[in-house]
């Protein structure tokens, strides 16, 4: 008896985990206010620590992003409004890359005239002088497309521009 | 369970890899001591290049020759920075006398200060700036690849980010560098003066002492010809197609590891530690 009753505590326990998680991912990315955490895919795990709390494991994008500390601090805030005890661990490792970007994720950059970014095996190695990725224009899809600048805005972008409508756009550097 | 003096245990990595650490609680005095000396030392200096070179880069912000450069070079400073964070908060957390990694930064005299003393050169030009950052990514990249098999797991953590970030400052600088080197008259005048200005500065990246010497041992620094070859490689690839002569490294000056620094580091500190110093204490 005593096991089963244990066995229904964790299904109500991974109930309220899957809650969470929900919540924590609808938090917005304070930058990139089209996508949220969960299309980033920077919410790695999230578990009931032995205090009772949940831990949410979160991974920054750049090492010196400035929205690191404050998405921690937004998701801690989302999930403390739902009434849960909430803890947030900076975790490095594995290091993210832009290939856990969700197809949703993608999707919604698209949409905001940001190209999303290539899968790491674009072709071009990271020292290879001179060669870029085939970036596709989010307003034509025209592959005809140019960089302005291998920096931009903000440290996970880049400037591109379409030689076919001729827009500028950011394109998400793949990492 | 490993006892405390089984070598195949490694102390710092048993406690990088605790669970119910993180990023602000304290060590717990379980790593060996002439280990946790060594590694504070080695976090001062990746931690110190990284800030002085990073500070220097956003002395461009505003000065670069195009907007693409105003907005690359404060860029690579954030991702130098960001590594400098995280030296300091951990060798804030191995210290234990409750520094934060703003006191490193802000309130730490010239001579406590463990860079090589290339970063804190003057800017210079814009081919200075980028032959330097150039020169100083093509040695980070391979060191920071060979970390992140380092056995102190926060360490290799932060590898494994920052050798990505470091490849991206790789191909910009040296894409500069070629572009530059094999330019106009003037730019390749400038190229090379830039060359000839930094050369002797050059040498201090693979200086050993003593305490590299036991960080390689230890697995907390890779070895260094492996580093030297990559770097080497790199640098030959990028003058060959620059038109640059092929890099001489001889006898040079250093001195920054065991913290004799310029006079021109005294005039960096005083506008990068201005606020603390003058309004001690303020926080955002």
């Amino acid at each position: 008896m005593v096991a089963v009753r244990d066995i229904d505590q964790d299904f109500g326990r991974d109930d309220v985990l899957a809650d969470i998680r929900r919540i924590a991912e609808s938090v917005p990315d304070p930058e990139l206010v089209v996508v949220n955490v969960g299309d980033l895919g920077i919410i790695r795990d999230l578990r009931h620590d032995d205090g009772g709390a949940v831990e949410i494991d979160v991974t920054p994008t750049y090492s010196a992003c400035p929205a690191t500390l404050a998405i921690e601090l937004a998701i801690e805030t989302a999930v403390a409004a739902a009434g849960h005890d909430v803890r947030v661990r900076r975790v490095l490792a594995p290091a993210w890359t832009t290939d856990w970007i969700t197809p949703a994720g993608r999707a919604k950059l698209k949409q905001a005239g940001i190209a999303p970014p290539l899968p790491r095996d674009d072709g071009t190695g990271d020292h290879d002088y001179f060669a870029r990725p085939q970036v596709a224009c989010p307003r034509c899809d025209s592959l005809d497309t140019t960089e302005l600048s291998a920096f931009g805005a903000t440290a996970c972008k880049a400037q591109h521009r379409c030689l076919s409508c001729h827009e500028p756009f950011d394109y998400f550097k793949c990492l | 369970m490993a006892g405390r003096d089984d070598p195949a245990r490694d102390p710092a990595r048993d406690l990088a890899r605790d669970p119910a650490r993180d990023l602000t609680c304290d060590l717990d005095g379980d790593i060996a001591d002439d280990l946790a000396d060594d590694l504070l030392a080695l976090l001062l200096r990746i931690g110190d290049d990284h800030l002085i070179l990073g500070h220097r880069l956003s002395e461009w912000c505003g000065h670069a020759p195009m907007l693409e450069e105003d907005l690359a070079l404060p860029n690579m400073a954030l991702d130098l920075i960001g590594t400098a964070r995280m030296c300091y908060g951990y060798a804030a957390e191995i210290e234990g006398g409750g520094r934060s990694e703003d006191d490193y930064a802000f309130l730490r005299d010239g001579t406590d200060f463990r860079h090589m003393l290339m970063v804190e050169r003057p800017n210079g030009d814009f081919a200075h700036t980028m032959l330097r950052q150039f020169l100083f990514a093509a040695w980070m990249h391979p060191l920071w690849d060979g970390l992140t098999g380092a056995s102190d797991a926060r360490l290799a953590d932060h590898a494994g980010k920052a050798v990505k970030e470091m490849a991206y400052h790789v191909r910009h600088s040296g894409e500069w560098v070629i572009r530059l080197g094999d330019g106009t008259a003037e730019s390749a005048r400038r190229m090379r003066a830039a060359l000839d200005d930094l050369g002797p500065y050059i040498g201090e990246m693979f200086e050993s002492d003593e305490t590299s010497a036991r960080l390689v041992v230890a697995g907390l620094l890779p070895d260094p010809a492996t580093v030297r070859a990559a770097f080497d490689s790199t640098v030959a690839r990028t003058f060959t197609m620059a038109q640059l002569p092929p890099l001489e490294i001889g006898a040079g000056i250093s001195g920054g590891r065991a913290g004799r620094h310029g006079e021109v580091l005294g005039h960096l500190l005083a506008e990068m530690q201005f606020l603390q110093r003058a309004y001690p204490g303020q926080t955002w």
